[in-house]
């Protein structure tokens, strides 16, 4: 997708919905402004008046706990109102359209949407036809992108590796599914990494995935040498036993990250995991809780990216107190 | 009826290899004679086709007019006022209506509608199990005698092979074209987009070109085992391609066709999420698109099919895996496939033949040639003219095309279907 969507006219970021077709410069300014927010959860007051009056709507038409709460703990932080639709009883299970609910809460007068949908380009889809003055922040759409998500492990990255042209990253699990891998691999790329793995078995595997500018492996004693940066992913429990994976003990047998698999990457190397884990399935507990994770690291900086992200796009669209 | 003369026009007929300028009459609903003069004959209306080529009619082996049962999307009424804008004077539409064509009932009452909208050449292709629920045999000796030109389950799949097989031997047993549209669908579900580099990076769950090219290849097997003549209807990919030649090669009756969207887009076309691009088959790769270009060329595919699906605007509106598939593409079949021509990838007869005489032949139809005594179904377009697709000219109820305000180069001036100017009317 071009960026032109989700910038405004003076190349302020407007939606954010995906990373592909964002420079690098871009991506920068969002990880330094997320910076000067990152400090703010330490302080005695935890709140800027940089949203006063907006209303931010969190519109979920997914179950999610972690993402949800930072969402609302950020916009809360930028003094925004926020509201939170619940979905599950919401108007489109009486059968209304999507772009219906979005007119629907258009017509309240709020200002920014954070969309989590089930369905590749819904985030896409609501910045398309929603009015001028909103923003859209895709909180996770089908298999896309993940984008927020992808900016909060950079964040997480660079506080631990400064410099990303040296970094070997690879990404280990269910690629096929996740909307977080894409928009990882994408950052990534455009952060200019020097080499970006994915390691799975071909069934979690997307087509042509070497196009999307990584190299694929099937073994971890392989894919793990010389490696900066691990990042697991979810393995989707209701995946498991099905045609896609023969069982969870095979899984983690070759998938599974333990403490010996670690050690075939590089020394410090950081482990990474956007949650929540299975402990078990795709990583091992001394692992998750090992020395090398900063697992917990990323749901903090969470809050700092997207209130960086909330903010930037408030302010292109006229926002901020 | 009218008699009419058609002058200058450079006259382009396959099926009699003629390709040269001059005049061509019509009387009582037939060719009367492609000489340069005719005694005694005094025409109603002159046509002056100067710079312009006079064809067959169009024949469109794949044409949803979304009546009865889906009028929000259009009717027989639009759809045929867009067939005959675009040149075409016979259409088959697929028996996927609502109630489906599966009783001689439903395909009299499209017959029957046809004619009071004043397009008179549909042509119902039957189906081939009870409401397309791919289950038991339908009455197609029935639909046959009710005008039924061929069977097909659409796009619906069959329950299993076993009933393929059963109905393909039923099918001959009456000497019916089966009509199939090659989908594995344990290969297919729930996929939107091609199993692709695009459709990885989007996230669009895909449909890898096997489910087509596996379907292909047991059908062909059965066609081997049954005798039943099989088309293959819009296929999409190289695999098939390769399979169709190789069948053909080792004598079975079969051909094929293929949609002219396929001819020109792939993926890599499809801008991110646009629902305009959410057809099935789902447009492959440029190394798809090279072998379906080549295979038109070197006969392996025989026609070319508009695989028209106009949808009302609600159908199209939303995230793309979510809408419907299919684009609205009678009135840019022309255009596309002069283009074809224009890009060296078949000559202009070929192309002409794609859309005329193939078609018949596919049909068993006594159509798609100018042949004095043949019925008068005429197609004269200026390949030059360029206009846009737009509102104000655009006939059908469906504006799903991925074509939607581009240029055009190619129209339809006059149509003409068994002696009587359709277009304009």
């Amino acid at each position: 997708m071009s960026a032109n969507l989700q910038l405004n006219d003076e190349g302020k970021l407007k939606h954010f919905l995906t990373i592909d077709g964002f420079s690098r410069e871009m991506l920068n300014e969002i990880l330094d402004t997320a910076t000067s927010f990152a400090g703010m959860s330490e302080h005695q007051v935890k709140k800027v008046p940089l949203l006063r009056g907006k209303t931010i709507v969190n519109l979920f038409f997914e179950n999610s706990t972690r993402t949800r709460t930072t969402f609302e703990l950020a916009a809360t932080r930028l003094s925004a109102d926020v509201l939170n639709i619940n979905i599950a009883t919401s108007a489109t299970s009486k059968g209304e359209s999507l772009l219906d609910t979005i007119r629907n809460l258009e017509a309240m007068h709020v200002d920014m949407f954070v969309v989590r949908h089930g369905i590749s380009g819904a985030a896409q889809f609501i910045a398309e036809n929603c009015a001028p003055h909103i923003s859209v922040i895709n909180a996770g759409d089908g298999q896309h992108a993940h984008p927020t998500q992808a900016m909060l492990d950079m964040f997480t990255i660079r506080q631990h590796k400064q410099d990303f042209s040296r970094l070997k990253v690879a990404i280990i699990g269910d690629i096929l599914h996740s909307r977080v891998a894409r928009s990882q691999i994408q950052a990534l790329n455009t952060l200019g990494a020097e080499e970006v793995r994915v390691i799975a078995p071909k069934t979690l595997l997307p087509a042509h995935i070497e196009k999307l500018g990584v190299t694929p492996f099937h073994d971890m004693k392989a894919g793990l040498a010389d490696i900066d940066v691990i990042i697991m992913l979810r393995l989707q429990k209701e995946r498991m036993n099905s045609s896609l994976l023969p069982s969870e003990s095979e899984y983690f047998k070759c998938f599974g990250l333990t403490e010996d698999k670690v050690r075939l990457a590089k020394p410090d190397a950081i482990v990474m995991h956007p949650g929540p884990i299975n402990r078990g399935v795709e990583i091992e507990s001394s692992v998750a809780d090992g020395a090398q994770s900063v697992i917990l690291e990323q749901v903090s900086n969470g809050i700092a990216v997207r209130m960086a992200v909330m903010s930037m796009a408030m302010q292109s669209t006229g926002g901020g107190a | 009826m009218s008699k009419i003369a058609i002058r200058n026009g450079r006259i382009i007929d396959p099926a009699n290899q003629r390709d040269r300028i001059g005049s061509l009459y019509i009387a009582d609903g037939k060719i009367l004679s492609l000489s340069d003069e005719v005694a005694d004959f005094t025409p109603d209306q002159i046509i002056d086709a100067q710079n312009q080529i006079v064809s067959p009619g169009f024949i469109d082996l794949s044409v949803r007019l979304r009546e009865p049962g889906h009028t929000r999307k259009g009717n027989i009424q639009s759809e045929t006022r867009a067939a005959a804008a675009a040149g075409v004077t016979s259409l088959c539409l697929p028996p996927d209506t609502k109630p489906v064509i599966d009783t001689p009932a439903v395909a009299e009452y499209i017959k029957d509608k046809a004619e009071k909208a004043g397009y008179e050449q549909i042509y119902p292709i039957g189906a081939l199990t009870q409401r397309l629920a791919g289950a038991e045999l339908s009455s197609m000796f029935a639909l046959k005698q009710a005008g039924c030109i061929a069977v097909s389950n659409a796009d619906i799949p069959l329950a299993n092979l076993q009933i393929l097989r059963r109905a393909m031997e039923y099918a001959d047993s009456h000497d019916l074209l089966l009509i199939y549209h090659a989908n594995e669908p344990s290969l297919h579900a729930g996929g939107c987009a091609h199993d692709g580099a695009v459709a990885s990076r989007y996230g669009l769950p895909g449909i890898p070109s096997a489910a087509e090219t596996v379907a292909v290849a047991q059908c062909l097997e059965l066609a081997k085992l049954t005798g039943c003549r099989v088309h293959f209807s819009r296929l999409s990919c190289k695999g098939s391609v390769i399979k169709i030649q190789q069948a053909k090669k080792y004598g079975l009756n079969v051909s094929a066709d293929v949609a002219v969207h396929q001819l020109h887009l792939t993926e890599d076309d499809m801008t991110p999420f646009d629902s305009a691009y959410h057809v099935d088959p789902p447009l492959r790769t440029q190394s798809d698109l090279q072998f379906l270009r080549e295979g038109l060329a070197n006969g392996t595919l025989d026609a070319i099919c508009s695989d028209h699906q106009p949808h009302d605007i609600d159908a199209k509106l939303g995230a793309f895996p979510e809408t419907e598939a299919g684009a609205s593409t009678l009135e840019t079949l022309l255009p596309l496939t002069l283009q074809l021509s224009r890009q060296n990838a078949i000559d202009l007869s070929q192309a002409i033949a794609a859309l005329t005489l193939k078609p018949a032949n596919i049909l068993g139809l006594p159509l798609g040639a100018l042949t004095p005594g043949l019925q008068a179904d005429i197609c004269i377009f200026d390949p030059n003219e360029t206009w846009r697709v737009q509102q104000e000219n655009w006939r059908s109820a469906g504006r799903n095309t991925p074509y939607w305000n581009k240029p055009q180069q190619g129209k339809v001036t006059y149509t003409i279907q068994a002696g009587r100017i359709i277009y304009p009317n």
